[in-house]
């Protein structure tokens, strides 16, 4: 069916698959996840169990998980369109997200489980004032959660248009809506425990799909990398989508641009709050370590896959019908399974990217409603003198509110060109969360004031950055008299100063040396709290231990 | 998890002070900081070839295999290998040090 279309003919929703067959397969799996959540959830007594799945689950099950959570739709579909339409450069993307983990493998996920309770603020406070760090953590925890959680959802309306033949804005609108509350239903059904579930199985659905692709194509070129990538070249009309630069190679700032993101994408991961919480949900730091390892196999082997499902669809589908698809990149997987195994196999990645979707949100939805109620409710407000009792119900409370301005931000944010709020979280999570998170495990002096200054540091940095950037206002419009590519579409609105979308090369810098600058101007120390976590994150002495029922 | 002063009898500082815990420390940094060190140097290598030298990553190895794309499945490699040298490191250096540490802060009736 590709080849025939002309380029200029965007084909209509409904034209690619069956969506009924799409949403029965969708309605399955929620139907399917809701009943093991329910199960899971039985004993979901105490704030550990609603935080942190009691602690129960095994290094090889988060492991899983935390590749659930992280291969959102950005990665999934995002990054195979990406090498669907720029190869190599949307192949340089991946491999910033994966070594990534190596920065949370040996530096930061079994000192946080060792020293820490529920959210990134534990350990973040634990030598300092309690109170305002707990503050600035929680503050920073929102930020990243919000842009993450706003991107999802916006997301999800470009997906609807293109897998379930929803056209109109109400439609959509009523999509996301059914996203938000069934996320809601998990987070305060199931807690922590549902929601690892939710993002274990669509795990395993969403590499074994994406595995099955695999092998199809590479059944399609005689089991030859080499001579798909060299119909990938003649597909793509002789663009050289086997070398780098297509997206990121046209000018010197571009260039810059691209570094300022690998920096951000790098240091990222293993300052983002919603995976931080994850480490909690195992027993001890020796199954935090194996949660690690199994979420950088599985994620690096994901990519992988999507090398060959990116080139794949150039060659298969074609990088003219891709664009003119309605999810434009995002549409490349999609697009290739419905060629390669026609409307079921559509029917079931459809199905993988709303649980992709759903799976994200409800981690993000869960690690934000610990944050306020655990950091802020009960350790600002009540001076720790919350009962768990209360803290649970604040947190299902704030879970609900944070549900439906999802919802809300969502719907408003539809069609909006927002996908750079992905990048935003990472490059946020390593200004401001990731330096404090070092400095605090890492270094003897470090204090309040550091802290302090470096979370409000790099956050301010990167949000006014990012504000006067070209991804906010003032990109010339593609064709002379058409919207301009940033988020304020008329071209005539523009207020940027700096160059570059991606704050990194400037804002993570300012978090390292700002930590480093307040600390030495504070005579703050508190040697024996220093003592105390130094020990125990090494030695695993007074870690939480797992829930017995 | 009040800031209460404590005493030169701390347990957790005095453990803090002894030389096996000093060794720890020491083995534990030793191990870290120089793989960080090395992975970070390697994936920015990647990067700044990918960024400026177009021609060299463009260079075909055999059939459609470019250098660049050699490098990348390398950055992969690399990465399945740090992981599986740290966790082999860890359970077997680490892990038998921290927990005898563990077991005497233990025997000293800390709290755990």
């Amino acid at each position: 069916m590709a080849a025939a279309l002309a380029p200029t003919l965007a084909p209509a929703a409904t034209d690619v698959g069956s969506p009924a067959l799409n949403i029965s397969i969708f309605a399955l799996f929620v139907v399917v996840t809701l009943t093991i959540v329910i199960r899971a959830s039985r004993n979901n007594r105490s704030a550990a169990d609603f935080y942190a799945g009691g602690r129960a689950f095994t290094g090889r099950q988060n492991g899983i998980a935390i590749a659930g959570d992280y291969l959102s739709a950005a990665s999934f579909l995002g990054i195979a369109g990406a090498i669907a339409l720029n190869g190599y450069d949307g192949f340089l993307y991946s491999i910033g997200f994966l070594v990534a983990w190596l920065v949370a493998l040996l530096l930061v996920a079994e000192l946080l489980r060792n020293s820490g309770k529920f959210t990134m603020a534990d350990v973040l406070s634990f030598r300092l004032r309690q109170r305002p760090v707990r503050m600035a953590a929680a503050v920073s925890t929102l930020a990243v959660c919000f842009f993450y959680l706003l991107a999802q959802m916006a997301g999800a309306g470009g997906l609807v248009a293109l897998l379930l033949g929803v056209d109109s804005k109400a439609g959509q609108s009523l999509v996301i809506a059914v996203v938000g509350v069934l996320m809601i239903a998990y987070v305060l059904i199931g807690g922590m425990k549902g929601t690892t579930w939710v993002q274990i199985i669509k795990a395993v659905l969403l590499i074994i799909g994406a595995a099955v692709m695999t092998v199809w194509v590479l059944g399609k070129f005689g089991v030859n990398l080499s001579s798909l990538l060299g119909q990938a070249v003649d597909a793509s009309g002789g663009k050289p989508v086997l070398d780098p630069g297509l997206q990121y190679g046209k000018s010197n700032l571009t260039k810059i641009d691209f570094i300022s993101l690998s920096l951000a994408l790098v240091l990222g991961t293993a300052g983002l709050p919603h995976v931080l919480m994850r480490f909690y949900t195992v027993p001890s730091s020796k199954e935090a370590r194996r949660s690690v390892v199994w979420a950088i196999w599985l994620i690096g082997i994901f990519y992988l896959f999507t090398l060959v499902l990116g080139y794949g669809a150039a060659v298969l589908v074609g990088p003219a019908e891709i664009s003119a698809a309605p999810g434009k990149a995002n549409s490349a997987a999609p697009l290739l399974a419905f060629e390669l195994g026609g409307a079921v196999l559509l029917g079931i990645i459809s199905a993988v990217a709303f649980a992709t979707i759903l799976a994200v949100v409800a981690g993000l939805t869960i690690t934000a409603s610990a944050s306020l109620s655990h950091d802020i409710y009960n350790s600002v407000i009540k001076e720790g003198k919350a009962s768990q009792e209360d803290e649970v119900r604040v947190a299902r409370m704030t879970a609900i509110v944070i549900g439906i301005l999802a919802i809300i931000g969502g719907i408003f944010a539809n069609g909006q060109n927002i996908a750079f709020l992905v990048a935003l979280a990472f490059a946020i999570a390593a200004s401001a969360n990731l330096p404090t998170i070092l400095y605090s495990l890492f270094w003897r002096r470090f204090n309040t004031r550091g802290a302090l200054w470096s979370i409000y540091g790099g956050l301010g940095t990167a949000l006014v950055l990012i504000v006067f950037s070209p991804v906010v206002s003032g990109k010339a419009p593609l064709t002379p008299g058409g919207p301009s590519p940033s988020m304020i579409t008329d071209p005539s609105v523009d207020f940027s100063w700096f160059p570059l979308d991606n704050p990194g090369i400037i804002s993570i810098p300012v978090g390292f040396l700002l930590g480093w600058l307040g600390t030495v101007t504070s005579k703050e120390h508190n040697e024996a709290k220093f003592a105390e976590m130094e020990v125990r994150s090494l030695t695993g002495h007074g870690a939480e231990k797992a829930v017995v029922h | 998890m009040s800031n209460d002063a404590r005493t030169d009898r701390d347990p957790y500082v005095e453990l803090q002070s002894s030389p096996e815990f000093a060794e720890l420390r020491s083995r534990f940094r030793r191990f870290v900081f120089p793989m960080t060190a090395l992975f970070l140097a390697w994936y920015f290598l990647y990067v700044l070839l990918s960024t400026y030298a177009h021609g060299f990553m463009s260079t075909k190895v055999f059939g459609n295999i470019n250098v660049g794309l050699i490098f990348g499945l390398g950055q992969f490699v690399s990465t399945f290998v740090i992981t599986m040298l740290y966790a082999r490191w860890a359970d077997r250096e680490f892990d038998p040090r921290a927990d005898a540490l563990h077991a005497k802060l233990e025997a000293q009736g800390v709290d755990d």
